[in-house]
């Protein structure tokens, strides 16, 4: 009988790895199943919504046109938060990993991060009582002076209580988020190819360009996904912020709605039919941030031959 | 369109501890100078001050002249970007940029400071600087794919590439063929030899048969003992260093009776 050296008696060694894989594999499979039941359920409860007689549901005319208007409203107030909150991230977190002196840098990404950790309904009262006062002026000026594009029409809202408002408010709520993770990867970049870029004369700004933003792209995307999932599916700020309404194309008039908004400001009296609407909502933003998220996946996979990671 | 350098009195710190002491040295238009030395005694630090990438590290700092052809590259008004795009630099691990194809690797140098090229001169310019470097036949198919994924010796010319494509006045190489296997680094002492004909280059490296193939010339640094700061302990030709140094620390070092 021959046996193999190599084999060992028992194979204990092994436990450790046994234990953490199996405990691994659970764990995901765990977030799959609960993904999977939140959409079902999700799905199970809308039903009503999608079968009811369209004079029945909120509106009168039927699902479809109840939700166009808010989902439009909620990429809207999305779009406006990113459009402003990724280049002001994207700089700070550049200052704070590559201009700034060390002796200032460490203190503001400390505060950066700070911000992060502010309940949303703070930020919410303060978009409320602080930020839509202060703008309103400001939209008048808009109205007057380019009143002439639809997004900027009038009668413009005396209380600030706009989609702008709102997307500001979101603006500042996902900047810490954009910023922290950026930051976070520019300082990984590899010295090495930082030096590559400065050996060959590039000047900071160049280098930041040659070999920061290329390493950190895929990392960029994904901050910038995740505040865009933040800002999707944020409540309290816009429930506050907002002062609602039909879907307008102004974003200084008062008017429009989110989806998450509309969810929060109705669920409490909510039942029966328009319980199943508010849940039919949430499937859509459940939906929504999903593709979002894909499409984020897509766009960093198709540049991977490109990566820095080999 | 070569240049050559000399340091006076270059003291180089890192923050408050002096790494190097004291250099004077003149290094000529055209050769191929080696700087040779234990580990921790310098060398890097001091080939770094000769194109201003020394001060790229915080709180680094150098006192002295470094003349290019009589232009001290310290002094008040030199921009370190336009010493660095004069004054070419190949580091001891392969650095293209992952991002890029090799095509756009090699022309990386050249569009910086807002420089334009048309296509066909940048054309010339890509086969041109990889012919320079010995890569182009192996990469000439494969210009648009990434420039990491080449092997470790063919990253290093194409480094070697990139950095002659600018046409510097003077090339610096720290170890350039240490992550390499011995037939990649043949083919880089070849190219050294032949760069020195359209270039001034100076390489730092551990291995004495390199520094005796390629050199000309050949700089000794040695240092007194940990925490203390490196010195420059003899400057000669190559042959001289090897077989006839003046200095006995020379002579252990070169004949391997160190320490
Ligand atoms: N970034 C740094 N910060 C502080 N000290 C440093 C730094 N880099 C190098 N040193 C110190 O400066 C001295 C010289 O280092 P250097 O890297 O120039 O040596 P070297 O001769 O190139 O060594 P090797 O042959 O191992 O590459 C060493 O004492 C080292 O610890
Ligand atoms: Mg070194």
């Amino acid at each position: 009988m021959t046996t193999n050296a190599l084999t060992k008696p028992g194979g204990s060694g092994r436990t450790g790895d046994k234990v953490f894989s199996t405990a691994s594999m659970a764990a995901g499979i765990l977030i799959l199943v609960t993904l999977f039941a939140v959409a079902l359920f999700l799905f199970l409860q809308a039903i009503p919504a999608f079968t009811a007689d369209p004079a029945e549901v909120s509106g009168g005319k039927g699902f479809l046109s109840y939700i166009w208007p808010i989902v439009i409203g909620t990429v809207i107030a999305a779009a406006i938060a990113i459009v402003l909150a990724t280049p002001v991230g994207l700089g700070v977190a550049l200052f704070i990993s590559h201009y700034a002196p060390r002796r200032l840098a460490a203190p503001l990404g400390y505060v950066i991060d700070l911000l992060a950790a502010i309940p949303s309904v703070i930020y919410g009262i303060w978009g409320y009582l602080v930020l839509a006062p202060v703008l309103v002026p400001g939209y008048e000026w808009l109205n007057a002076n380019l009143g002439f594009i639809p997004l900027f029409g009038g009668p413009v809202s005396q209380t600030g209580k706009t989609m702008l408002t709102a997307g500001i408010v979101l603006a500042v709520m996902v900047l810490p988020i954009i910023t922290s993770l950026s930051r976070e990867i520019f300082l990984q970049t590899p010295g090495l190819h930082e030096e590559a870029a400065l050996a060959l004369g590039a000047t900071r700004w160049e280098m930041i360009r040659m070999s920061v933003l290329p390493f950190a792209r895929a990392g960029i995307i994904s901050a910038v996904m995740l505040g865009l999932g933040r800002a999707l599916g944020e409540t309290m700020a816009v429930a506050l912020v907002l002062s609602t309404g039909n879907l307008i194309p102004s974003l200084i008039k008062s008017g429009n709605q989110t989806i998450a908004a509309e969810i929060a400001l109705n669920f409490p009296e909510a039942f029966g039919l328009r319980m199943s609407e508010l849940i039919a909502a949430g499937l859509v933003l459940f939906i929504i941030t999903l593709a979002v998220n894909m499409v984020a996946r897509w766009i960093i996979s198709r540049h991977q031959e490109f990566s820095g990671a080999n | 369109m070569s240049k050559r350098i000399d340091v006076s009195d270059l003291n180089v710190y890192y923050s408050k501890f002096r790494a190097v002491e004291d250099v004077n040295i003149k290094i000529d238009a055209k050769s191929v100078t080696a700087f040779i030395g234990p580990s921790g005694c310098g060398k890097s630090t001091f080939l770094r001050t000769l194109n201003r990438m020394h001060e790229v590290i915080p709180g680094a700092t150098v006192e002295g002249k470094v003349l290019l052809d009589g232009d001290n590259l310290y002094d008040a008004g030199v921009d370190p970007v336009t010493v660095r795009s004069q004054i070419g630099m190949v580091f001891q691990r392969p650095n293209p940029f992952p991002t890029m194809s090799i095509r756009d690797n090699v022309l990386a140098g050249v569009k910086l400071n807002a420089r334009r090229i048309g296509k066909s001169d940048a054309d010339d310019l890509v086969e041109s600087s990889l012919r320079g470097a010995n890569l182009w036949n192996e990469v000439k198919d494969r210009l648009d794919k990434p420039g990491s994924g080449l092997s470790g010796g063919q990253q290093q010319r194409l480094c070697i590439a990139r950095t002659i494509a600018v046409k510097p006045q003077v090339i610096l190489m720290d170890e350039p063929c240490s992550a390499l296997d011995p037939i990649s680094t043949l083919a880089i002492e070849d190219l050294i030899n032949e760069m020195k004909n359209d270039y001034t280059v100076v390489i730092v490296t551990h291995n004495m048969q390199q520094a005796a193939r390629v050199s000309d010339k050949t700089a000794f640094f040695n240092i007194a003992g940990t925490g203390k700061p490196g010195k420059l302990i003899e400057f000669d030709e190559t042959a001289t260093i090897f077989n006839n140094p003046s200095v006995k620390a020379t002579e252990d070092y070169v004949s391997g009776r160190f320490g």
